[in-house]
């Protein structure tokens, strides 16, 4: 291996990793505010189909990234009306709700398979990008790459280092309390829950207008249930996230990678590498129990009715 | 009671043989993707569409797309089997075993499987020569490889795939001796994704003319981005990519679709394992770019010329695998049987198949 190849290998991982990063920054965000939705695909796929039609549609890509963000968030709207107001099962309406966005989309889509658009063109950022190594790595990708950059470093400031962050974290660790003086639990829940769905549409539009520019049915192929696991992996810190989506990234490239250089390992073992890394991942840190509820916020998956304080 | 119902069944099939003169032939059709894949579902699709326009209302079609391999794909079957078609076309391997079940059951409807191996009374099966297709990519690639490597995206590694892979190797190394080629699999056949993943991996390790056995047109436009060529799989997929497009190698299905048709119709129709390729018409080249040196465009329509007039049979002897064994003698020509039993690399690829 030389480093070009590794240079390039780091590139498509990032470029891998980001539709993870979307939607595990949006899933870190509602679990802090103590809902789990396990309905990350299905809120994904409703964004990669509408964010493709409208796209398709209209020519502009632009348009076709607000689309997918309104869907992903009138998908967790549907998703927090049924939690948080009905007090339904979280756990189960998540999985309601991937099971009806996957159905959706491939209604919706139908008659759009097989068609192409023109995606994003990479944007070199001028002397950035000439720095040897990094510069080819960070700085020659796609505007949606660039915005997930942004969107972490505003996250890791908004949730550690000012008055919204506080705010969404003692609603995620104790929503009585947080209730008690004065905080709005279920408007900071809703909040939460909405944003999540945006960036699940947006890593959906990433899925459908950056990485293969076409609508498929099921094409975000799982990688909604890899961002649960990576928001544990990155034991609900902002920050490691993105870490994790990377190496995550590179896991699921890899096996292609070492098999164009001639390694005879069994493709589909090597395929695997993705899934058993988080199956390890999810072992390290449950194998520390008290560490794992040090780190979850305290409310997870609880559902929380201010006319019934206890 | 019984002789009532025996009467009205004597009836219906009176009615029945009566009906069957001005009736049109019911054809049904089993799809495995949707028909908007633009590569095989929709290439079956269009050859449905052909049957309909050559014998205008003396067919009626239906077709089920989207139908997964397995318990599904039995239950689509008998429906269509019960729902009156006559003939039934399922075109892909994984509704082998479902086809031979339902036939079964079925002894007066005609099915016809694509791409698999088993026969029965009232089944038969047909299969590409999809290896002459790819004799003329690989020819073509090594001819436009500036880094004496092509990149191969597999599928399965069934025998139909690793058969093209030898054919593309061999003519690639019939006029490029420095020619190598790199596998990769993505244990799909319809994956954008993935597909484009490996493209990717492929050209990241000096890959310049990308092959895909694998159905969507995700790894052209991967190539079209960086600038390298790429070969079309199934159907014309030039619109993808209008540089990079080399040519394609497109799967005709109508003129099989009419002439079993036309054998279910006169009864003439018997079960039988059918192979065909070039001089068929049932695959074809299309789409060859402008944009290609003179001498490649020439050397595609040469070689491709040879293969359908059977001047050039790609397993044609000498063929030592890739560990040094003799497996096709010298001057003899794979039969088909032997050709649906390939699971060897011919010399020269550095890879093993994978198990």
């Amino acid at each position: 291996m030389d480093a070009d190849l590794i240079v390039q290998i780091l590139f498509a991982a990032i470029k891998t990793g980001t539709p993870l990063l979307f939607i595990a920054l949006g899933e870190v965000i509602c679990e802090k505010s103590g809902v789990l939705n396990l309905g990350q695909e299905g809120m994904m796929l409703m964004g990669a189909v509408v964010g493709f039609l409208a796209a398709y549609g209209s020519g502009n890509m632009g348009f076709g990234i607000i689309a997918a963000m309104v869907m992903g968030s009138i998908m967790s709207l549907i998703f927090a009306v049924l939690v948080l107001h009905i007090g339904a099962n979280q756990v189960a309406t998540g999985l309601a709700l991937t099971i009806f966005g996957t159905g959706l989309s491939a209604f919706i889509g139908a008659d759009f398979v097989g068609q192409t658009i023109q995606g994003f063109q990479p944007i070199a950022i001028p002397l950035l990008s000439d720095i040897p190594y990094v510069g080819q790595i960070l700085f020659s990708h796609d505007i949606l790459v660039y915005f997930s950059f942004f969107m972490t470093a505003l996250l890791v400031y908004v949730v550690n280092k000012t008055r919204i962050g506080l705010t969404l974290k003692a609603v995620g660790e104790n929503p009585h309390a947080a209730n008690a003086i004065g905080i709005k639990v279920l408007r900071v829940r809703y909040l939460a829950v909405m944003f999540g769905g945006a960036m699940a549409g947006t890593a959906g539009a990433y899925m459908s207008l950056v990485y293969t520019p076409m609508w498929v049915e099921g094409m975000t192929a799982g990688r909604g249930w890899i961002a649960l696991a990576l928001v544990v992996f990155a034991s609900w810190r902002v920050g490691r996230i993105m870490l994790g989506a990377y190496l995550f990234g590179l896991a699921s490239i890899m096996h292609l990678v070492l098999q164009g250089l001639g390694w005879s390992i069994s493709p589909n073992l090597l395929a695997m590498l993705p899934y058993v890394a988080t199956v390890v991942v999810m072992v390290i840190i449950g194998a520390d129990h008290f560490k794992e509820k040090l780190l979850a916020p305290r409310s997870l998956g609880k559902p929380f009715d201010p006319r019934n304080m206890a | 009671m019984k002789f009532k119902s025996l009467l009205v069944g004597l009836g219906l099939l009176a009615g029945a043989n009566a009906a069957l003169a001005e009736d049109p032939l019911k054809v049904g059709f089993v799809y495995v993707g949707p028909v908007g894949d633009l590569g095989w579902s929709y290439e079956h699709d269009l050859g449905r569409k052909g049957l309909e326009e050559y014998f205008g209302d003396k067919v009626e079609t239906t077709f089920v797309e989207n139908v997964p391999e397995g318990a599904d794909a039995e239950r689509v079957i008998t429906q269509l089997a019960k729902a009156g078609n006559d003939l039934i076309f399922t075109t892909s391997f994984g509704f082998m075993n479902p086809t031979i079940k339902v036939a079964k059951r079925f002894p007066n409807v005609t099915f016809e499987h694509a791409t698999g191996y088993k026969l029965s009374k009232n089944v038969g099966t047909y299969v590409l020569r999809t290896y002459e297709g790819r004799y003329v990519s690989g020819t073509a690639a090594g001819m436009m490889t500036k880094t004496d490597t092509i990149g191969y995206i597999g599928s399965f590694p069934i025998p139909e795939v690793i058969r093209d892979i030898n054919s593309t190797f061999m003519a690639a190394k019939s006029v490029n001796p420095n020619v190598k080629m790199k596998i990769v699999w993505v244990n799909s056949w319809y994956d954008p994704g993935k597909e484009t993943d490996a493209a990717n991996a492929l050209m990241d390790q000096g890959v310049d003319v990308l092959i895909q056995h694998t159905d969507s047109p995700a790894p052209l436009i991967a190539a079209e981005k960086r600038g390298l060529r790429a070969i079309g799989q199934a159907s014309d997929m030039s619109q993808f990519a209008p540089e990079a497009h080399m040519f394609s190698v497109r799967d005709n299905w109508t003129p099989y679709y009419i002439n079993i048709a036309k054998n279910v119709m006169d009864k003439t129709w018997e079960p039988k394992d059918y192979w065909g390729g070039f001089a068929d018409e049932i695959l074809t080249i299309e789409s060859i770019n402008p944009n290609l040196p003179e001498a490649v465009k020439a050397k595609i329509s040469s070689t491709f010329a040879a293969i359908k007039s059977g001047e050039l049979k790609p397993f044609t002897g000498p063929i030592k695998d890739n560990k040094g064994n003799l497996v096709v003698k010298a001057g003899h020509s794979m039969t088909d049987v032997e050709l649906a039993q390939v699971n060897w690399y011919v010399e020269g690829i550095t890879d093993e198949v994978p198990h």
